[in-house]
């Protein structure tokens, strides 16, 4: 694992109005990582600085040794699956995914492929003429996926983007992210409040709580013996 | 990725237009300011404002209080045709002034239907002309409107609470004390607030049904003291009272003119027990007596409209192109112009709310204001007839403003809060994402107000007739000369094709906007 | 006269647009030849009230008239009643393409003569007017009585005093003095016979009057249609209906106290482009072509024609003409209107 493939936070410091949050740590490359903590501790505020939507009061966040700070989101090494709004609800599924490829939504005979491929690849074959609002809450999450699949970011940002679905369709969906990012050798960087999520996805786990974003630790060596802030937060 | 040179800057598209609306607010007024000199208003010119005033606080309480037991026995009562007529009561915002009045002389006139009813119980025939047919106009057009706040209000109590005064066993008296006042209090000011802005600009209403020196708004003792006397001073004192009145309007009104239930679904029943009994009959009484005020009015427009089609000659076609092209030009500008402010709010951009604030000016504005101002401004180099409809499209732009921004800005929030992140991490900027995101998130209400502002445009009546000679002429001001002729067989054939274009002209641009949005 | 017939701004409009379309197709059509588009017959404007540039009126007689002598263009521009041609001439000052006013009457002519927009006449021709008429600016074209018209069938009871009209619940429709001049000249007519007592008599009338129109035709529309009883116009306005429609039920109420007189006077602009042509056309009203047309502005002419006076003319001749001169006019019309927008205002 080299120096030049890692994504770092250097020493970041991210304020909002009552809210202040330190992180100071490397997260190596292809590694599963899930981001847990209280609400409001500030999880999705450190996805969305290393996304580009927040900008950190100090500090950088670092892609192999690169300050991103002056990019756009657009032009970043990362994919962001949102809560919810993933999808364009006026287009339809194939030209949501089109966006990946190109923002002028005329594909080329070769993006349609492709499009074919990220579609069959996450189970969503046939279906590339529907509206997002003639799918499933299983099946947006795949569209997403599929779209992070055409992308080929190295970084996969998820900020719970499968919270509304049931424990059974969730798994699902996290085995899907897992066979996406290792199609993809991608980071992968996961917010969730379920421990199980975190034990069942991620080698790594951040804890965020009380201002501050741990250095990853082994899940299951977190989750065996929890420090006091997540113990409190388990209950 | 995007290049940063296929971005749009919407800030400065925004600041540009702020900037114009300024000059054309302010800047007017400040012309006006300077012409006005040491002119000072004479008693009738202060008797103009008294009777602006009044006549808009009656309108404005005769329709509040008019639409009470309307709104009331729509909101409770369910019957073959009431959506329509809900819906119907949404087209007199639409419906040209001129329009209006010609159906209201046809209807209620010495020589009109309700005269000819009342002769025969031996009564004299009615007089429209004068305050009170100023008011019978005003509560014409506001009427609807103040009803439709009012049945937002009586839907928006939840139903669980009427369910729950029926398992007490609330009488009909507890309900409406402990439910419906509250709701009262809370619609009314603002209905009441938004009738009176309205009436507080009434011209053609004056004009046309004022009757005398007594009924003389000050929008129509400007247009006096240009056309008749041409006194630019006197014209310009008056613009000055006239934007004293609206400024110190717009900071009571518009917070509230968002409220007016455009594009609402109305057609939910309110969960109320109706009472049966004498009390159904009252009911259908007042709906009968609502709904017969606002319709013959548009019958009598069709039925004599029909008759004298026969006999309108080719100037009508003229205008009627004409009156097209100054409609879809000053949509299209009023349209860029509100996109780019409200989306230049929505993402914050710097000077978001300068620019909020600029966007609600033009309501503390007239037509007769800028017109006089305008007026001023070209009257030294160029003939005023070669610029009317110039003119008149720029006024009806600005003047529409206020209404398509309101209805945009919401959207363009709600767009910004959910997409923005989406869009710029697919790095959809510029055009493509103006052409694959805002533009179809937006359609709607973009199809919703550029049908507002094109049929208000096609219908207007206002600063045209400081500026119009024989030449220019819209089809409004057709429809105005050939009743001021009293030629009311071609005026109402002439009104009926104005009332049909600027209803299509809503239909077609809402229409777009349906599709798309779907 | 604003003239009598029932229909004016309609075909006005329809000739203008007519003429408008053909003026855009020959303008598409010359377009590549600007030298060519320069119309060697000069153009004499002549600005006038709507109803007397219609298809059936005074206008196109006395065009055909005047072109059959002049070899060249006479326009009549439609510029809505007196008044607003008055304001139309002041709005649009020097860069108005307008030669000669027509329409104007003596109550007016004073203000019109202070603008400085008028030039001197010269003409030297007499007039058979009434009362006698000089005025360096304006010539008269034709004149008339101002009389409330009313139908015979379907009012019995006709007052022959304005305190009669007042007392009476008669219904009339009358014009606004600041834009109309048959509105202007009831407030003069009121005055002249009442004085200071006008005001009171304004005060009895305030509920007998309708409505106060901009313009003669919307009055005079008003009656036609059966809206009221009486509209204030001319003693020769039964004339049009007896003659044009075949129709004796009109009449004019005769006042015992006179009727005011209304003399409507033409002058040319001091910035006119056409001086020669303009005093030409100023020339011409006084001839015998143009006075034996203009009884189809429904008024006497200036000069008796010699194929004499229309039928029905002399049907309703009031005893006693009152007038007053274009300075008395102009003295009494501030204060008279003052007290007459105060009285209706109320």
């Amino acid at each position: 694992m080299g120096w030049d493939a890692v994504l770092q936070l250097d020493r970041l410091v991210l304020t909002e109005p009552g809210f202040r949050l330190f992180a100071d740590f490397i997260v190596p490359q292809g590694a599963k990582v899930a981001i847990i903590g209280p609400s409001g501790a500030g999880k999705s505020t450190l996805l969305n600085a290393i996304a580009g939507f927040v900008v950190p009061t100090e500090g950088r966040v670092l892609w192999q040794g690169v300050d991103l700070a002056p990019l756009d989101p657009g032009s970043l090494p990362v994919t962001i699956l949102f809560q919810d709004q993933n999808l364009f609800p006026h287009l339809t599924v194939a030209q949501n995914l089109a966006l990946g490829l190109s923002s002028r939504l005329r594909p080329s005979v070769q993006d349609v492929q492709r499009i074919d491929w990220a579609l069959t690849r996450t189970g969503l074959a046939g279906l590339g003429d529907r509206r997002p609002s003639e799918l499933s809450g299983g099946q947006v999450g795949r569209a997403a996926l599929a779209r992070a699949l055409l992308r080929a970011r190295p970084i996969l940002l998820l900020d719970e983007p499968f919270a509304a679905l049931g424990p059974a369709l969730k798994a699902e969906m996290l085995a899907l992210v897992a066979e996406v990012a290792d199609e993809t050798g991608a980071t992968v960087l996961m917010v969730t409040h379920d421990p199980k999520d975190a034990q069942g996805f991620a080698a790594l786990t951040v804890l965020v709580a009380d201002g501050l974003a741990q250095p990853p630790v082994d899940t299951a060596l977190l989750f065996a013996n929890p420090p006091k802030a997540l113990a409190d937060y388990l209950g | 990725m995007a290049s940063r040179s296929s971005q749009i800057n919407y800030a400065m598209g925004a600041a540009i237009v702020a900037a114009l609306v300024v000059v054309l607010t302010f800047g007017m007024a400040a012309v006006v300011w300077a012409e006005a000199g040491s002119f000072w208003p004479t008693a009738t010119d202060w008797a103009a404002v008294r009777f602006t005033l009044l006549q808009a606080v009656l309108s404005a309480g005769l329709s509040c209080l008019l639409a009470v037991p309307v709104a009331r026995a729509l909101a409770r009562r369910y019957f073959v045709g009431r959506g329509i007529l809900i819906t119907l009561m949404g087209a007199p915002f639409l419906l040209p002034v001129i329009v209006a009045v010609l159906g209201l002389v046809i209807v209620f006139g010495r020589a009109g239907i309700v005269s000819d009813v009342m002769a025969l119980f031996g009564l004299p025939p009615l007089s429209i002309y004068g305050l009170h047919g100023v008011l019978l106009a005003h509560v014409f057009f506001n009427l609807p409107l103040v009803t439709r706040m009012l049945l937002m209000g009586w839907q928006a109590i939840p139903s669980e609470r009427f369910r729950l005064s029926a398992s007490l066993g609330m009488t009909e008296g507890a309900v409406y004390r402990h439910l419906e006042l509250p709701m009262l209090r809370s619609v009314l000011p603002g209905a009441a607030a938004v009738v009176f802005t309205i009436c507080l600009t009434s011209f053609v209403v004056a004009l046309t049904l004022g009757g005398g020196p007594g009924a003389t708004t000050v929008e129509l003792a400007i247009y006096k003291a240009l056309r008749f006397d041409y006194e630019p001073a006197r014209a310009a004192a008056l613009s000055l009272l006239q934007f004293a009145m609206g400024a110190g309007e717009v900071a009571l009104g518009w917070a509230v003119l968002g409220s007016t239930g455009f594009g609402v679904g109305l057609g939910r029943k309110v969960e109320m027990r109706p009472p049966r009994g004498w009390r159904f009959w009252v009911d259908i009484l007042v709906i009968f007596i609502a709904a017969s005020f606002l319709l013959l009015p548009l019958s009598a427009i069709v039925l004599r409209g029909i008759a004298g089609l026969a006999d309108l000659p080719l100037g009508m076609i003229v205008a009627l192109v004409r009156s097209f092209a100054v409609a879809l030009t000053s949509t299209v500008l009023t349209v860029v112009a509100a996109l780019l402010l409200a989306l230049a709010v929505a993402r914050k951009a710097k000077g978001a709310k300068l620019f909020d604030a600029v966007a609600t000016l033009p309501l503390a504005v007239s037509g007769l204001v800028l017109g006089t101002g305008l007026f001023l401004t070209v009257q030294p180099y160029v003939r005023p007839e070669a610029l009317a409809l110039p003119v008149t499209v720029l006024v009806n732009a600005l003047l529409s403003l206020p209404y398509v921004y309101s209805l945009l800005l919401p959207e363009a929030r709600a767009l910004h809060v959910d997409y923005d992140r989406l869009a710029r991490s697919l790095a959809l900027v510029g055009v493509a994402r103006l052409r694959w995101v805002t533009l179809p998130r937006l359609a709607r209400p973009l199809g919703f107000g550029a049908g507002l502002a094109a049929s208000l445009s096609m219908g207007d009546l206002g600063v045209i007739t400081l500026f119009a000679g024989e030449s220019g002429t819209t089809l409004p001001l057709y429809v105005h000369r050939l009743m001021g002729a009293y030629r009311m067989e071609a005026a109402a054939g002439a009104a009926l094709v104005l009332v049909v274009f600027s209803f299509a002209l809503f239909v077609l641009f809402d229409g777009m906007g349906r599709r798309v949005a779907t | 006269m604003e003239y009598l017939q029932a229909r004016p701004v309609l075909s006005q409009l329809e000739k203008d647009m007519k003429t408008s379309i053909l003026a855009l197709g020959f303008v598409s059509v010359v377009a590549g030849f600007p030298c060519a588009a320069v119309a060697k017959t000069p153009v004499l404007n002549v600005l006038t009230y709507d109803s007397f540039n219609e298809e059936w009126g005074a206008g196109p007689s006395v065009e055909k008239a005047f072109e059959a002598s002049c070899s060249c263009d006479l326009k009549f521009v439609s510029g809505g009643s007196a008044a607003t041609m008055v304001a139309r001439v002041q709005m649009e000052g020097k860069s108005s393409d307008i030669d000669v006013v027509l329409g104007l009457d003596t109550n007016m002519t004073a203000a019109a003569t202070a603008s400085g927009l008028f030039a001197p006449h010269g003409q030297t021709w007499k007039n058979d007017l009434p009362v006698s008429f000089s005025d360096p600016y304006f010539v008269p074209y034709d004149w008339g009585w101002l009389a409330f018209v009313y139908n015979k069938n379907k009012l019995s009871d006709v007052p022959k005093t304005f305190e009669e009209l007042a007392a009476s619940d008669i219904k009339i429709v009358i014009e606004d003095p600041r834009s109309s001049a048959p509105g202007l000249g009831l407030l003069l007519w009121i005055k002249t016979i009442y004085g200071d007592k006008a005001k009171e008599i304004w005060t009895g009338l305030a509920d007998n009057i309708v409505t106060v129109t901009p313009s003669w035709a919307g009055a005079y529309g008003m009656f036609t249609e059966g809206e009221v009883d009486m509209v204030l116009s001319y003693t020769t306005s039964p004339a049009y209906h007896l003659i044009a429609e075949n129709d004796d039920t009109k009449a004019a109420a005769v006042f015992d106290e006179g009727h005011y007189m209304q003399i409507e006077v033409a002058g040319k602009l001091a910035a006119t482009d056409q001086p020669e042509l303009a005093d030409q056309f100023l020339a011409f009203i006084g001839s015998d072509a143009f006075q034996s047309v203009i009884t189809k502005n429904w008024a006497y002419p200036a000069v008796t024609p010699s194929v004499g006076l229309p039928e029905g003319f002399d049907r309703f001749r009031p005893a006693k003409s009152l007038i007053l001169s274009a300075t008395d006019a102009v003295a009494v019309r501030d204060g008279a209107l003052a007290e007459w927008q105060a009285v209706l205002a109320k």
